[in-house]
């Protein structure tokens, strides 16, 4: 039981679930305000887009810090967004449209941002389903080439934000930032710098 | 079960507004015993207070009326943040007294009204309205006040007034909202003057019979039914007969996507999303948006002639 509970993915697990739990707990209290389902839709987007982003932070803060067991947590953290991905989805096409299905078909025709949020669930679907150990063996190399489509979902998420708000753009810009950052960390002189810090921070300690 | 049908809610759930408002007025007063010492006013305590001999009016409704607590916690109104739970919440820095009402332009009798003296120009009616928002949420909602007419009538416009604009309060320090520049302040809206005049077309000061809360635009605001409800200005200071259309603050932040007229129109859509539908607060099911949100018998004639893709 101890080991159990020592384990930080036991954790992590538990952590991730704690969005949902909360609009559980804030749908059972009435707590949702006066749009509930605007309010799931929004909360299950956000939390998509929190996931992607941690996901894509495991491997410069792997850079940074130096743990190469940071990888071991990627993977949970990049199925928990797909997750909150599926409610988001299905909180639309049920709760949102209630299966209307030619108005969710219209919809992502017409409507940019539902179609660029659609391509980006899509795009998550292949990640997810290659996610396992046997597959990651089975596609070696192509494995890699395959998940680096995470930046475009990433991306696709950002301009879904950008043109679904009104007029207040800052919240998905703040988001922007955020993605653009670690997706430029990528890059060779971002890899460098990572780098730089790291032995930066040892020789002052 | 998340959202539940609202047949299944019990009677025993609903805080009725009497209750509701106490519970509001407590916490609002520890709040404002607070900041009001400071300020040396108390002026929130006109929140609450029911208006005297308001007259029920033909323009009833007969659909359900939202809750008042959803008519004043799920608000736009910039001026006091872009979320909708900020009106409710920042609102209270706003000073409803004094407050004065100028009506200037092209009029014969332009004239400053003190908010008070505005409250006994013309009798109060209670009227019950559909609101329809352009992100696609609606509400049913009891207003109390009075024509635009009445008051436009007696300032006299001349020959030239084609136009009204409507302008609202400019002053970051009760507004905290306008300390950001989503929108060119001060919030301005215009209708045509016909629409002005047209007898739906109120001047409000109340809603559920009493004084209007602070965050659905008190003391006074303008309530146009078929129109999306960002032409319904709040919190008005001056009221401006012009020549020319007048330019609204959301036409110069977006004019591809809020046009002059902005009448509800379920086949003209928004360029980001569907007009067609409309989710009432309360209901689970979206129902059809209705032309002109349902007072196309009232209205159609205003815009006869007129190609409503065009003059969105
Ligand atoms: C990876 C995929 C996706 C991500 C990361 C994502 C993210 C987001 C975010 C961050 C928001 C805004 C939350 C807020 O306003 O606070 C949002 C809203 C929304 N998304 Fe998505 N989304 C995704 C896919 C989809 C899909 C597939 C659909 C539907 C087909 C969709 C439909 C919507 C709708 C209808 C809204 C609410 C718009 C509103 O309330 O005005 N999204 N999403």
């Amino acid at each position: 039981m101890g080991a159990v509970l020592r384990n930080p993915k036991l954790w992590i697990f538990a952590i991730c679930l704690l969005p949902l739990a909360r609009l559980i707990a804030l749908g059972g209290s009435g707590g949702l305000g006066a749009n509930p389902i605007e309010f799931i839709t929004r909360s299950t987007g956000t939390w998509t887009l929190v996931g992607l982003i941690l996901t894509l932070s495991v491997t410069p803060l792997r850079r940074l810090s130096g743990y190469a067991n940071l990888i071991r947590y990627r993977r949970m953290l990049g199925l928990f967004s797909f997750f909150y991905a599926c409610l988001h989805f299905v909180t639309y096409i049920w709760l949102d449209q209630f299966f209307d299905l030619a108005a969710i078909a219209r919809d992502i025709v017409k409507r940019p941002f539902i179609t660029v949020g659609f391509s980006a669930f899509v795009l998550l679907i292949p990640l997810a389903s290659t996610s396992t150990h046997a597959m990651m063996r089975r596609l070696g190399r192509r494995w890699q080439h395959l998940h680096r489509l995470i930046y475009l979902v990433a991306l696709l998420a950002v301009v879904h934000y950008l043109w679904l708000v009104k007029k207040d753009l800052t919240s998905p810009l703040i988001y922007g930032a955020v993605v653009v950052i670690l997706l430029a960390l990528r890059l060779p002189w971002g890899v460098r710098l990572m780098q730089a810090l790291r032995g930066w921070g040892a020789a002052v300690r | 079960m998340l959202i539940r049908h609202p047949d299944a809610i019990l009677p025993s759930e609903i805080t009725p507004p009497e209750i509701y408002r106490e519970r509001r007025r407590f916490m609002q007063g520890m709040g404002a015993l607070a900041a009001g010492t400071a300020l040396g006013t108390l002026d929130d305590a006109h929140a609450g207070i029911k208006l005297a001999g308001v007259r029920t009016s033909p323009y009833t409704l007969d659909e359900a009326r939202t809750p008042f607590k959803d008519i004043t916690t799920y608000n736009n109104f910039y001026e006091f943040g872009t979320g909708k739970s900020d009106p409710a919440e920042n609102a209270g820095s706003l000073r409803t007294r004094p407050w004065t009402v100028a009506i200037e332009g092209e009029v014969r009798k332009p004239k400053t009204w003190d908010i008070d003296a505005l409250l006994r120009l013309a009798p109060l009616e209670e009227r019950v309205y559909r609101m329809r928002c352009v992100e696609g949420w609606s509400m049913v909602i009891p207003w109390v006040g009075f024509p635009l007419a009445e008051l436009l009538r007696r300032v006299e416009p001349t020959g030239k007034a084609r136009y009204v604009e409507f302008v609202s309060l400019n002053d970051p320090k009760q507004m905290p909202g306008q300390r950001s520049r989503v929108l060119d302040w001060p919030y301005v809206e215009g209708l045509r003057l016909d629409e002005a005049m047209h007898p739906l077309t109120l001047m409000t000061m109340g809603l559920y019979g009493e004084v209007l809360p602070n965050q659905n635009g008190a003391p006074i605001r303008l309530v146009v039914p078929w129109k999306y409800g960002f032409k319904s200005a709040k919190s008005i200071v001056k009221i401006r007969l012009v020549e020319k259309q007048p330019v609204s603050s959301w036409t110069r932040a977006n004019p591809d996507e809020y046009g002059f007229y902005s009448n509800v129109n379920p086949q003209v859509d928004h360029p980001r999303w569907s007009q067609a539908k409309e989710r009432r607060i309360g209901e689970f099911f979206k129902r059809d948006t209705l032309m002109f949100n349902g007072y196309a018998n009232q209205v159609a004639q205003l815009y006869r002639g007129m190609d409503l893709k065009k003059y969105y």
